[in-house]
């Protein structure tokens, strides 16, 4: 079984929270819950409201897109992975779905922790920021890729 | 009623009076008959008068009376009795004569007591009889403790007057003439002083006193008041604490009790005043009988026997002179109070007696049509809210009425429900004013609810059914003991003037039903759809759930919940869910609760809510360190402290994070940090027994998935579930009733229903354990039929005083569903929904015209809405604008016309 000091271990790794204090991370992890999900079992849909962020403990997920055409596997989380952050920034419907390819441990970041987190230290914020700025470039750079290999999936 | 107590009584309890005015007259001639012997028994036998020779006699019980104006004459000779025998004789007759006293003055009292209840009883009765009968007009003004404070306690005094309203004044009249006319025939000079002397007391006294009555008058009313104020301040609580008004509250309550003291002190200083000069007055007139009589007796023209028959004789008139001039106080006194309690129960307009006749006959349903014609409607203030509105409501219409400015709609709907009258003009239900027809038809016919509507002091079933006790629907055949009780009960309230109907018989109307198939379960099924509709149905089972079931009580439901217990377990097994309940397992640790749930196993209750836990008593702190736990569970606690020191010492004491600790404050943390310091730089030092505890209260608890600290060893687990057993050995006799050990086979009455369902703990660690448990629980519990039972042990919940153990929103639900559940031709809806969100709103008011138009009487209903985007809902909208109808017409007429309505809607 997995205890609290091996999910801060765990939360040192997703590069949002790299350079943050062991002793918030801690807190951080403490103030989240660890849910379990069996293969094929839905964490959330597209389109629902976001309550929370998600750090892959252990297990396998697909990021799953809905369109119009069908649906499309955009990325996939693995250990370490953060899931849903940007929706609890911005108070957004989720605009994907996250469906368990494995038996899946997540830890559960509800936006309230989170967003109190933030707020009191300033450099976490910082942090925060400038690792989702990077995440949404890569991102961004990930799906040019995947739009020049299959365009034809794209409405 | 009267404007004078007295005549009141004398009206109410004429013949009683007569009756124990006769006896108090018969009991005067034992009376007077005892003042003549000790004169006797002295001057005779004692003193020797008559038996001046050793073996002289005397006659005893000799006597000579001639009867008035016939002329007849009745005597006897007596028996002759030597000196000792007289004695003997006379002193028996006195013995007598003092038995027959008592026994009269015994049979007196009973009989002025239960006047006085009876007499007592009538008022109170009659007044709350006036209450119901009040117009609306004046119930907007008075004050519900100012008036309960006049029944109960302002009109007690008046019970203790009636037995002495006329009895007393003869009795004590009576003793008093005869004390005097006694003496007089002793000696007239000595009479002639006592007579003075009452004269002057009499005379003065009452006078004095003139000023004690102005007093009491004042107490009353500010003692009336200051219940008032009590009253509000019980009802406002709310707004008190709100507004930071609590000083306020106090220096308010403080000035009246000022006032109350200061008139109460003045009432002391005047009431001794008089009861010092009165006794003054009544200590004087022995002074003058010792010297003037004592003279004469000296002088030798008056003889001591005499002289000691008179002071004798005084002895017995001061006491009811004094008494007499009490009961001349008291008249005044509750005559005062009479006027006081009648000025507010006197009232004009009161609503006719015949309005509200018991009538048990089933409604005729199909009255119609409801009119206003050219009704003019003003507020509290006076100021006309409606004027010259005429509306009339077909059978079988739906009308919504929305107000453009003012709150026209809102009057015309309170003068459609008789809460207020119509200033001019008038409502007719058919062919007559509504306000001329009997309650037993307006009040059937029609049903109105506001969001203002009150619910009573009992069970929602109660609340529920109320709108439908119009009447005892049976009537109970009492047997044996009961029998006579009920004639007793009868018989002594009519006496009292007060209705004999039977509150045990079964007064709910099932003819009037809003369901009426003619099936048995109509009413049920009546309650559950109005529940239904307006949405209550989740929060009924919902307390019925959190409910506390005794299995003594309901032994079938609670064995059904066992069953159910095993049918989830299964279930949820058979769906692949087994691991979503960690089920308490007589020989497993538990791992989704607490070690401290694990140790005791079972349900526990506190009798009060200040009771300390069970986990927390020192008696788990003894079986810990029997079953050799005690230093596990220390330096485990010590790990959860280090752990909860490094995550919460930084954070500041009002940090919301601090809300994940269930039982642990941010001082507690402080206190841990200092502990664990204490044991750092103190090495060696040991903690004291205190410190100790509050280290392994920690580990009590401590849930691994929860916390995830990675200290509960499967040893430690081992050994809590090898304590169990020790937990009950020796279990102290305080906690045997507070704790049920868990068995899977049996109902835990010190569980809630929902814990004896479930019989475990949802997993921390699966998302919706709660509603997948919930959906699976629910489905079972339709199979297994066992919904209609839990709702109806939720019906049994206690809605509190005003129903203020509900939230508003659900109030306002009740208030709905309580007249879905009967029967009328108009069902009226004030604004009966505030503050409920516009979707489940608009949910309610669709399903509720739905649920009502399934009624085979073709109701209407009219409903004023707040939302006026709701309209669209209804047949016919009628627009108020400054308390005229500005339009009124079929929905889609008024949508098309480019009038007040289509901008209100837009």
């Amino acid at each position: 079984m997995i205890s609290l000091n091996d999910e801060v271990m765990l939360l040192r790794q997703v590069p949002y929270f790299g350079r943050i204090d062991a002793c918030k991370l801690k807190l951080l992890a403490f103030t989240s819950s660890r849910v379990c999900y069996e293969p094929g079992q839905t964490i959330f849909h597209q389109g629902d409201a976001s309550e929370a962020a998600y750090v892959v403990l252990r297990g396998t997920a697909d990021i799953v897109a809905t369109a119009p055409g069908g649906e499309m596997i955009i990325g996939e989380a693995s250990a370490g992975t953060m899931i849903g952050e940007m929706c609890l920034v911005s108070d957004a419907p989720r605009v994907s779905t996250v469906r368990a390819t494995s038996v899946l441990e997540l830890l559960r970041i509800p936006r309230d922790s989170f967003l109190r987190l933030i707020a009191d230290n300033p450099r976490m914020s910082f942090e925060f920021s400038r690792a989702l700025a990077e995440t949404i470039r890569d991102k961004a750079a990930g799906l040019a890729r995947q739009l020049a290999r299959r365009p034809e999936r794209i409405v | 009623m009267e404007k004078n107590l007295l005549r009141y009584i004398w009206r109410h309890t004429r013949t009683q009076q007569i009756w124990i005015l006769a006896i108090v007259l018969l009991s005067m001639v034992p009376y007077f008959a005892a003042f003549d012997l000790p004169k006797q028994i002295i001057n005779g036998p004692i003193q020797g008068q008559g038996f001046e020779s050793p073996d002289a006699r005397a006659p005893f019980m000799a006597f000579d009376f001639t009867i008035p104006l016939t002329g007849w004459d009745l005597s006897f000779d007596g028996f002759a009795l030597d000196r000792m025998s007289m004695l003997m004789g006379l002193s028996a007759v006195f013995l007598l004569l003092v038995i027959v006293n008592g026994l009269f003055k015994f049979y007196i009292n009973t009989y002025k007591g239960r006047l006085g209840e009876r007499l007592l009883r009538r008022i109170r009765y009659e007044l709350v009889d006036r209450v119901l009968r009040f117009p609306p007009s004046t119930m907007k003004q008075v004050n519900g403790a100012e008036i309960s404070t006049m029944v109960k306690d302002e009109v007690e005094p008046f019970g203790g007057f009636t037995g002495d309203a006329f009895v007393q004044p003869a009795l004590l009249g009576g003793q008093a003439s005869a004390a005097l006319f006694f003496i007089f025939l002793q000696n007239v000079w000595l009479g002639m002083i006592a007579a003075v002397m009452v004269a002057i007391q009499v005379g003065i006294i009452p006078k004095m006193r003139r000023r004690l009555i102005d007093l009491g008058r004042q107490r009353q009313i500010t003692a009336r008041h200051l219940a008032g104020k009590v009253g509000e301040i019980v009802e406002g609580i709310d707004t008190i604490h709100a507004y930071d008004t609590t000083n306020f509250e106090r220096a308010d309550i403080a000035h009246r009790l000022g006032q109350i003291y200061r008139i109460r002190f003045e009432l002391y200083q005047w009431k001794f005043i008089v009861k010092f000069f009165n006794n003054f007055l009544s200590q004087l007139t022995p002074f003058l009988f010792y010297s003037i009589g004592g003279y004469f007796a000296l002088r030798g023209s008056l003889d001591v026997g005499q002289l000691v028959a008179v002071i004798n004789a005084y002895k017995d008139l001061p006491g009811p002179l004094k008494e007499l001039i009490d009961w001349d106080q008291a008249r005044q006194d509750v005559q005062v109070k009479y006027e006081q309690v009648l000025e507010q129960f006197e009232l004009p307009h009161l609503i006719e007696a015949d309005r509200h006749g018991l009538s048990a006959a089933t409604p005729t349903f199909g009255l119609g049509p409801l009119a206003a014609t050219n009704i003019t409607v003003a507020d509290g203030a006076g100021a006309k809210v409606i004027e010259g509105v005429s509306v009339k409501i077909e059978r079988g219409e739906t009308v919504a009425v929305i107000d453009n400015m003012g709150s026209g709609g809102e009057a015309l709907a309170e003068a459609f429900g008789r809460l207020v009258w119509p200033l001019s003009g008038k409502v007719t239900l058919g062919e007559n004013d509504l306000l001329e027809l009997p309650e037993s038809v307006t009040g059937r016919a029609i049903t109105y609810v506001s969001a203002s509507s009150y619910f009573f002091h009992g069970s929602l079933k109660d609340n529920l059914l109320y709108g439908l006790k119009h009447a005892p629907t049976s009537t109970v055949s009492y047997s044996g003991r009961d029998a006579a009780n009920r004639r007793w009960e009868i018989q002594e309230a009519q006496l009292a003037g007060n209705a004999t109907f039977d509150l045990n018989a079964d007064w709910i109307d099932r003819r009037s039903t809003s369901i009426m198939r003619g099936f048995s379960d109509d009413l049920k099924q009546s309650v559950l759809r109005a529940l239904d509709a307006v949405q209550l149905t989740s929060d009924v089972m919902e307390l019925a759930l959190h409910s506390h079931v005794d299995p003594e009580d309901n032994p079938v439901i609670t064995e059904r919940i066992v069953k159910m217990r095993h049918a989830l377990r299964e279930e949820l097994q058979r769906e692949g869910l087994g691991h979503i309940v960690a089920h308490f397992d007589p020989t497993a640790y538990n791992p989704e609760a607490t070690v401290a749930e694990n140790l005791l196993f079972a349900a526990t209750k506190r009798s009060t809510p200040h009771e300390i836990e069970v986990a927390e008593t020192p008696y788990v702190h003894e079986v810990l360190r029997r079953a050799g736990l005690s230093a596990l569970l220390f330096d485990m606690g010590l790990t959860i402290a280090e752990n909860l020191v490094e995550i919460f010492a930084d954070l500041p004491p009002e940090h919301p994070f601090f809300q994940q600790l269930d039982r642990l404050s941010a001082e507690d943390i402080l206190i841990y940090q200092q502990l664990l310091q204490k044991r750092k730089t103190r090495a060696g030092q040991t903690l004291t027994e205190d410190e100790r505890r509050s280290i392994v209260r920690l580990s009590l608890h401590y849930i691994e998935p929860r916390y995830r600290f990675g200290v509960l060893t499967p040893q430690i687990m081992d050994q809590v579930v090898a304590a169990r057993d020790l937990f009950y050995e020796n279990l102290p006799a305080d906690l045997r009733d507070r704790v049920e050990r868990y068995d899977p086979h049996r109902y835990m009455a010190a569980a809630t229903l929902r814990e004896n369902v479930l019989f475990g703990k949802p997993s921390h660690r699966v998302p919706d354990a709660v509603a997948n448990i919930r959906r699976i629980a629910a489905r079972i519990m339709d199979e297994m039929g066992m919904r209609d039972s839990l709702m109806g042990l939720g019906l049994e919940f206690d809605v509190g005083s005003g129903g203020r153990r509900l939230t508003v929103t659900q109030r306002h639900k009740l208030s709905l569903a309580r007249a879905l559940v009967r029967r009328s031709d108009y069902y009226i809806f004030n604004r009966a929904l505030p503050g409920l969100d516009r979707r489940v709103q608009e949910e309610i008011v669709r399903d509720v015209i739905d649920f009502l138009r399934e009624q085979d009487n073709n109701p209407s209903v009219i409903w004023v809405l707040s939302n006026t985007s709701l309209s669209r809902l209804f047949h016919r909208v009628i627009v108020f604008d400054r308390g005229v109808v500005v339009e009124d017409g079929t929905f889609e007429a008024l949508d098309k016309e480019s009038g007040i309505f289509k901008s209100l809607v837009a």
